[in-house]
């Protein structure tokens, strides 16, 4: 059966007809937003109407938005639509501060898997393949993201959901799985326990595609899994703020990802000046969604920062292209596909009065694997046996774990272990080079 | 009853010991007896001095990370079977010994114990009429 090979219509819209497409959903997008308590405020506490937003230029006099007001709304504040036409909620981590809400109508979701499905198909997915997720389900939108996106393309698609190594490898061989979205330090380890067992991804499975993101890597990272497996590996953008998987992905081309231009406008800024910088030069990423019902968000500032890629791409999509994620412009760690700030750490620590204010929080990898260890001075004056310190090093990880969602190696140090530095507190080392 | 003993955090790192170690030295106090149990990361290292309020206070004022813990320590004569006699009062109360370690001073043996209830352990020790030591005794035992 001959396929096209495209998804939707909209992938190969020409920059006028993407534009035009753009300028009249900002429009119904700004209209739709002064349903939100939040946005109407915003707006009219700089005098600013909705009228005044008529062509894609004028975007830039609408306010940044941010996870702080995400924050500060939560849960529903900054909801354009009553809870009653809600049908489904994704929420961050994090016990200790405000979590972010994201609200979906039926019709978002709809459109959420449309995109999915789009960036599979066009690396080659099509109804005939078996697709395996290792993302975690629940709250982590790439678990219910692909799932939906892998559905809506028609494949066979297996929630194996995370971890159990030696279940997904035989799902690989029982089912015939040809696609696998994974994180790339699981990748590496599937590898390895196929290599213990026997199993060798060439000869005993169909794996050809593989889809890695929500952990930054390097190109070095992916040719490595590539090699591996023996698979061609996707690299994949997304965030739960904007849904989740499915807003930016590599074509076959392998040289930046297609951000989908008919859900969001692209903006790249210099985090200090919050001024526009020009294709090519890295900045923070803006977007705003211009295809959602729930919760539309203006101008939000991703953190993440990367470039447009200048230029036309052979494989014939006009939609923009951003570069491999490049770092932070603010403190985020992201460890496993988790993302985790310094401060939900030094929350949870601030809790046991046997520990010093000061820890250092240190990133390695080993074995193709992140790992994160968290230093801290103990100053408890009465401790004097072993089994007090594990109990206390068992508690710091556990409620650790609780917070973060990864499992930290906890170590106590006497105080005055961790070097001091000048200035600014130096709370993370990371030796992981994942942004290279 | 009980004598005051420094526990001491340690990091399992070279050169961590001999620095607390030349602090005493300096404060001019005489160890009598130490113990380091092996782990991975750390280690609690238990010292029985002459002057331990002093030793405490010079270390801690030294940013080491010590402790001044209560301990009993029973003076033995040094002979078979005194150890297992002395224990066997502690048992027979139903008391547990979260550590223990010994050595001989002055022709006698010392065991050196924190158990989960020192005051309980010292009233029937006494009774079983061991010879407890006080800390007043450990600096002429030490000269």
């Amino acid at each position: 059966m001959a396929y096209s090979n495209f998804f939707n219509p909209e992938e190969t819209l020409d920059r006028e007809g993407i534009e035009k497409l753009q300028t009249e959903r900002l429009r119904s997008t700004i209209a739709h937003c002064m349903d939100s308590a939040f946005y109407r405020k915003r707006f009219s506490d700089i005098g600013l109407s909705p009228n005044d937003i008529k062509t894609l230029d004028d975007l830039k006099k609408i306010p940044f938005t941010t996870k702080q007001d995400l924050r500060d709304t939560y849960p529903f504040g900054l909801a354009s639509v009553p809870l009653s036409k809600c049908t489904r909620l994704h929420s961050s981590s994090g016990t200790t501060g405000n979590p972010t809400v994201i609200l979906h109508t039926q019709k978002d979701l709809e459109q959420w898997a449309n995109a999915v499905a789009r960036c599979l198909w066009m690396v080659g997915c099509r109804p005939e393949d078996v697709f395996q997720n290792t993302s975690g389900y629940g709250m982590f939108t790439g678990g219910l993201g692909f799932q939906y996106g892998a559905e809506r393309l028609g494949m066979l698609t297996v929630p194996a959901a995370a971890g159990n190594t030696l279940r997904q490898i035989k799902f690989f061989t029982d089912f015939g799985t040809t696609v696998v979205h994974a994180i790339p330090s699981y990748a590496s380890r599937l590898y390895e326990v196929m290599c213990e067992r026997g199993v060798d991804p060439r000869k005993d499975t169909k794996l050809r595609t593989l889809v890695i993101g929500a952990e930054p890597h390097s190109e070095e990272t992916r040719r490595r899994i590539e090699n591996m497996l023996g698979v061609k590996a996707y690299n994949s953008f997304g965030m739960s703020e904007m849904c989740g998987p499915g807003v930016a992905f590599e074509c076959p081309e392998q040289n930046g990802m297609h951000i989908w231009e008919d859900y969001y406008i692209v903006e790249i800024i210099d985090p200090v000046t919050l001024e526009p910088v020009p294709d090519g030069e890295v900045g923070e990423l803006v977007l705003t969604t211009i295809n959602r019902e729930a919760m539309p968000l203006l101008r939000y500032r991703t953190r993440d920062l990367t470039r447009i890629l200048p230029g036309e791409c052979p494989c014939g999509r006009h939609h923009k292209r951003i570069d491999r994620i490049k770092g932070r412009s603010d403190d985020m760690i992201i460890l496993k596909g988790v993302n985790i700030f310094p401060i939900q750490v030094e929350q949870v620590l601030g809790q046991f009065k046997e520990l010093a204010s000061d820890y250092l929080i240190t990133l390695d990898t080993a074995d193709g694997s992140d790992y994160m260890t968290v230093e801290v001075e103990l100053i408890d004056r009465h401790i004097d046996d072993y089994a007090a310190l594990q109990t206390l090093e068992r508690n710091i990880t556990r409620m650790l774990r609780d917070e973060i969602l990864v499992t930290p190696k906890v170590k106590l140090l006497p105080k005055g272990s961790i070097p001091q530095s000048e200035g600014k507190a130096v709370r993370v080392k990371d030796n992981r080079k994942q942004y290279q | 009853m009980t004598i005051h003993q420094l526990s001491i955090f340690i990091e399992n790192k070279a050169g961590t010991l001999v620095v607390i170690l030349r602090q005493l030295k300096e404060a001019g106090i005489q160890l009598i007896a130490s113990t380091i149990s092996d782990t991975v990361d750390y280690g609690i290292c238990r010292i029985i001095c002459s002057e331990p309020v002093r030793a405490y206070e010079t270390l801690r004022d030294a940013g080491v990370a010590v402790s001044l813990c209560e301990v009993i320590a029973v003076a033995l004569d040094d002979e078979p079977g005194r150890a297992a006699d002395a224990i066997g009062i502690l048992s027979d109360e139903g008391i547990s010994i979260a550590y223990l370690y010994s050595f001989l001073l002055g022709g006698k043996g010392v065991l050196v114990f924190r158990t989960d209830n020192n005051e309980r352990a010292l009233d029937a020790l006494q009774r079983g009429g061991l010879d407890i030591i006080r800390e007043k005794d450990l600096s002429k035992l030490a000269i």
